[in-house]
């Protein structure tokens, strides 16, 4: 037997593709964000929120992934530009899907771009999408533990929502727990709550997002 | 689970390199897999053994390293794996939380093995 070197990465396509997607984002000045989260913990809600409060100067754009049905888009649709990807059966987005999906949502000015995510904590993590950064959304009735149950989602993410605080009082979740478990998993990451219901805390995520979007258009861009 | 995908792209990496193996058949293929890499060593096996058993490919077999998930202390510069079980970034040492990733994201072929001529 001999043996032959590879040292090539499983996701090498995906890779090429997401780095297009990043050199194209970044021409832009566009704000990629890729949102990840269980299902039903509100990443959709919370962009619902955003887009019906975001200030008028900055424009966004949904691109919005599950295995089956349109009605996220749909959702969204009533509150500014979204469109569906659907997955037909596969767990998370890849670079390819988003690529396919972008030219409709791009067409004119924008400035952020949402990519949500299939629901599920796990695949999309492994999956680059082109993105400036991974938003966790985590909700109150999840469980305080979920950071170190899901290290992998969590270390690569710059920012958690912890979502659906309104429910605070009626759940066994302890906010203090809840942030040590992601600070030791990922140190110094950021943590934002929310309640999309009552509208509490979106104000510090529509100013999180302010303050992202101002990072990447200082940032300079290669030719 | 999304490991379907991934055994089909292992398999699709080696049909396009088989110029590279100088007409041998390949017999083994080694993986590193990083425990941060978010797959299931187990499951990828499983499905890469289904794939391949109803292939031309037949017999060939997966071996995987498992690369565990380094950090390095920006401070003390101490370098320590953490076991991703009892996930904890900070420092064993100086329990700094300033601490860089320095393994554990790996999925790569490293090598095909192929059966002399």
């Amino acid at each position: 037997m001999k043996r032959v070197p590879v040292q090539q990465m499983v996701l090498k396509e995906n890779d090429r593709i997401a780095m297009e997607l990043r050199r194209l984002f970044a021409r832009r000045g566009l704000l990629a964000l890729n949102l990840i989260s269980s299902p039903g913990s509100g990443k959709t809600s919370l962009l619902e929120q955003t887009l019906q409060r975001l200030p008028g100067d900055i424009r966004a754009s949904v691109l919005t992934g599950d295995i089956a049905t349109d009605n996220d888009a749909m959702r969204l649709a009533r509150f500014g530009s979204a469109r569906q990807i659907t997955t037909g059966g596969s767990c998370h987005l890849d670079a390819k899907m988003v690529e396919s999906a972008l030219a409709e949502v791009t067409a004119g000015q924008l400035d952020i771009l949402f990519i949500e995510n299939v629901g599920n904590l796990v695949c999309p993590a492994g999956f680059d999408l082109g993105e400036d950064a991974k938003v966790v959304v985590l909700s109150v009735t999840e469980g305080d533990d979920k950071p170190l149950k899901y290290p992998n989602i969590f270390v690569r993410s710059e920012v958690m929502i912890l979502n659906k605080i309104d429910l605070l009082p009626h759940v066994p979740f302890d906010i203090d727990t809840v942030y040590a478990n992601a600070q030791k998993i990922h140190p110094g990451i950021e943590m934002i709550r929310t309640s999309c219901t009552t509208g509490e805390g979106i104000d510090h995520w529509l100013a999180w997002l302010r303050r992202r979007l101002e990072r990447v258009r200082s940032r300079p861009v290669a030719s | 689970m999304h490991e379907l995908g991934i055994a089909t792209n292992i398999i699709e990496t080696i049909a396009s390199q088989a110029g590279r193996f100088g007409g041998g058949r390949p017999r083994r293929v080694g993986l590193r897999i990083g425990d941060l890499s978010g797959v299931d060593r187990d499951a990828l096996d499983f499905c890469f053994q289904a794939l391949v058993s109803d292939s031309e490919l037949a017999p060939l077999e997966l071996e995987i390293e498992r690369v565990p998930h380094r950090r390095r202390c920006e401070p003390c510069g101490r370098e320590f794996e953490v076991d991703v079980n009892r996930f904890d970034a900070s420092c064993p040492v100086c329990r700094n939380l300033h601490t860089d990733s320095v393994t554990g994201y790996e999925l790569e072929i490293a090598y095909v093995e192929v059966e002399d001529q």
